[in-house]
């Protein structure tokens, strides 16, 4: 089995988010990357599968050179190569049709990706890679299991779950859940040094097509000062709540 | 400019964030001098309910194929039925698990996790949420066609009554990929995402045998529950109610933190929040500066007391 793994390199989570002083771009001075969050899920999700039934599992990231270290992070995690297309993806249009092209000719299983990423939260990406090949799309999937050309996976639905039957090749898109945070892996000293040895293509993009443009970006507002009221007068914030803010 | 607005509906009963898409399509609508047509799949509800939020013509797809849930059998279905240039949809799961190959299928642009009515109609352009609620977009699309997706509780539902017909459309749309196993939903919770007051609670709650009282607090407010990360990381929550960068973005008229500490990660999932109540013991909780309320003190002793004055006023 050959699984395609999209990961997305982000600010790491901890960032603060500054934009530059024209506000036409996220200002990128000072940010440290990491593998999407959401990516992490699946990329364990395809070591374990890697693990447990001997499927080969390839890393695929739409991004300038800058985002290799992300890529050999995910090496390091256990992937067994990587592919890197050479574009700074401007939406996600242009990612997906990336990831497509690279999955077209690649025989690929299955293609696990983050439901969606914590930069620009598009949440677009996996459906639109499994439109473009044309294969069945899960989303938001939190449990996975695959036998043979089928794969079942359970996905969360507003106040419940679902449990779905696939047949192979598929998208599945993840988040928390799909397997236990406790399980995620971090790199160990083997891992990393394997990683530097490992496979990673560069590839030029099929297109420069872009769907949707960034045309300016604001920061979010401060909020008014916290007004302070005293455990022993509940009452004043009972009638904050009710007069003031009227939420109750 | 036709404007078509997917109205979700869970076992044929519209969602809450149908209506607010469809208020949504009827601003729209009225900047672009035009119409309304929602769309839904094997209602039960009314038309009457749509019509009520701005739609002028209701088409209901009828097919037993779609019964059950399928990304790419509800956007072909969609995709059939939608011959405008402007296409909405709330940014629930589904909804945001279909626009996406529409999108493909119909070559438009795509603007998710939309917060305001467009700034412009040609070219089309919004403000939207990215960075996780660490900041906002301002997104141009390109070409003639898009679709967006609503946030959840960002536009708001608003009434504004149309005169309405209804259309029904049979389809056998091909559904063979994918099948639904099995169904849960767990009856009488109200949803996360959709609810306008959410209690929520962190580690400070040391264990969880003591959320019976963040729940009786949310049960007299009419809240929904929520939690921080490591809460259901540790399994004293489900992973459903985790809010934040990594987990669901809500932003409630209402939220109560109890015993959350305000990490950025947190901050981020719910700091779009209209109100923001923050309890905990720690006066230097940053939690605190991004809050509207705070009471230091023991979440133990407060909530309780607090339960039971405001079911005193609702009384
Ligand atoms: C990649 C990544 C992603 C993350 N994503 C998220 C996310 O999406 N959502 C999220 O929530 N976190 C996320 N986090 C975790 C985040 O950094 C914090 O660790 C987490 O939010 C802390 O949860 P907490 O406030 O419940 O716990 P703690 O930090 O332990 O804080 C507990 C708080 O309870 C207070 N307290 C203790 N006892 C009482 C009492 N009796 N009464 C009142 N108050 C009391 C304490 O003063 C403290 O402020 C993420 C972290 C990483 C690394």
């Amino acid at each position: 089995m050959k699984i395609l793994v999209c990961i997305s390199s982000v600010p790491d989570t901890t960032s603060k988010i500054n934009f530059t002083a024209d506000k036409s771009a996220f200002d990128k001075n000072g940010i440290q990357w990491v593998i999407n969050p959401l990516d992490e899920f699946a990329l364990t999700k395809a070591v374990k599968l890697q693990e447990s039934q001997g499927a080969t599992v390839t890393v695929i990231n739409v991004g300038d050179i800058a985002t290799e270290p992300v890529i050999r992070k995910a090496l390091a995690i256990g992937a067994n190569d990587a592919v890197r297309v050479n574009l700074d993806p401007k939406d996600s249009y242009s990612t997906a049709k990336e990831i497509a092209a690279v999955a077209q000719n690649g025989g690929y299983d299955l293609i696990l990706c983050g439901k969606e990423s914590i930069d620009y939260n598009g949440g677009s990406v996996p459906g639109m890679v499994a439109q473009l090949l044309n294969q069945p799309f899960v989303n938001a999937s939190v449990g996975l299991d695959v036998n043979g050309s089928e794969a079942t996976a359970v996905r969360e639905i507003e106040g419940g779950k679902e449990t779905i039957s696939v047949k192979l090749p598929a998208v599945i898109a993840g988040q928390k859940g799909l397997v236990d945070e406790k399980d995620l892996i971090i790199p160990n000293m083997r891992g990393i040094m394997s990683a530097r040895t490992k496979p990673l293509q560069v590839v030029e993009p099929t297109s420069s097509e872009v769907k949707v443009q960034g045309v300016s970006y604001d920061s979010v507002p401060p909020r008014a000062a916290v007004k302070m009221v005293s455990p022993d007068n509940l009452d004043e914030l009972v009638r904050l709540l009710h007069e003031e803010a009227k939420v109750i | 400019m036709a404007v078509f607005v997917y109205a979700e509906n869970i076992n044929g009963v519209y969602k809450k964030a149908a209506f607010e898409a469809v208020s949504y399509a009827k601003a729209v609508a009225d900047q672009a001098g035009d119409t309304v047509t929602a769309i839904s799949v094997n209602p039960t509800d009314s038309s009457d309910l749509l019509y009520k939020y701005g739609a002028s013509n209701v088409i209901n797809i009828k097919d037993e194929g779609l019964k059950s849930f399928s990304a790419k059998a509800f956007a072909q279905a969609v995709s059939e039925v939608a011959d405008g240039n402007i296409i909405i949809f709330p940014h629930t799961t589904d909804a945001s698990s279909v626009a996406p190959m529409l999108a493909i299928m119909k070559n438009y642009s795509l603007i998710t996790n939309v917060l305001e009515a467009p700034e412009s109609l040609s070219p089309f352009q919004v403000k939207r949420r990215a960075f996780s609620g660490k900041g906002f977009m301002h997104a141009k699309a390109e070409g003639t066609g898009v679709i967006v997706t609503v946030s959840q509780n960002a536009f708001g539902v608003k009434e504004n009554a149309a005169s309405g017909s209804e259309e029904v459309k049979n389809l056998s749309v091909a559904n063979e990929d994918t099948k639904v196993v099995s169904h849960e939903q767990s009856s009488g919770k109200l949803d996360l995402k959709e609810a306008e007051v959410v209690v929520s609670a962190g580690r400070g709650m040391k264990g969880p045998e003591n959320w019976g009282m963040i729940e009786d607090l949310a049960n007299v407010l009419g809240a929904a529950t929520a939690c921080s990360k490591p809460v259901s990381d540790i399994g004293w929550r489900p992973h459903t109610e985790h809010v934040g960068q990594t987990g669901k973005a809500i932003s409630p008229n209402l939220y109560i933190a109890v015993g959350i500490s305000g990490a950025i990660q947190h901050l981020a999932g719910v700091n779009s929040s209209k109100t923001i109540v923050v309890i905990n013991s720690d006066p230097e909780a940053p939690f605190f500066k991004s809050a509207d309320y705070g009471v230091v003190g023991d979440a133990f002793q407060i909530i309780p007391a607090l339960t039971e004055k405001i079911k005193a006023i609702k009384g």
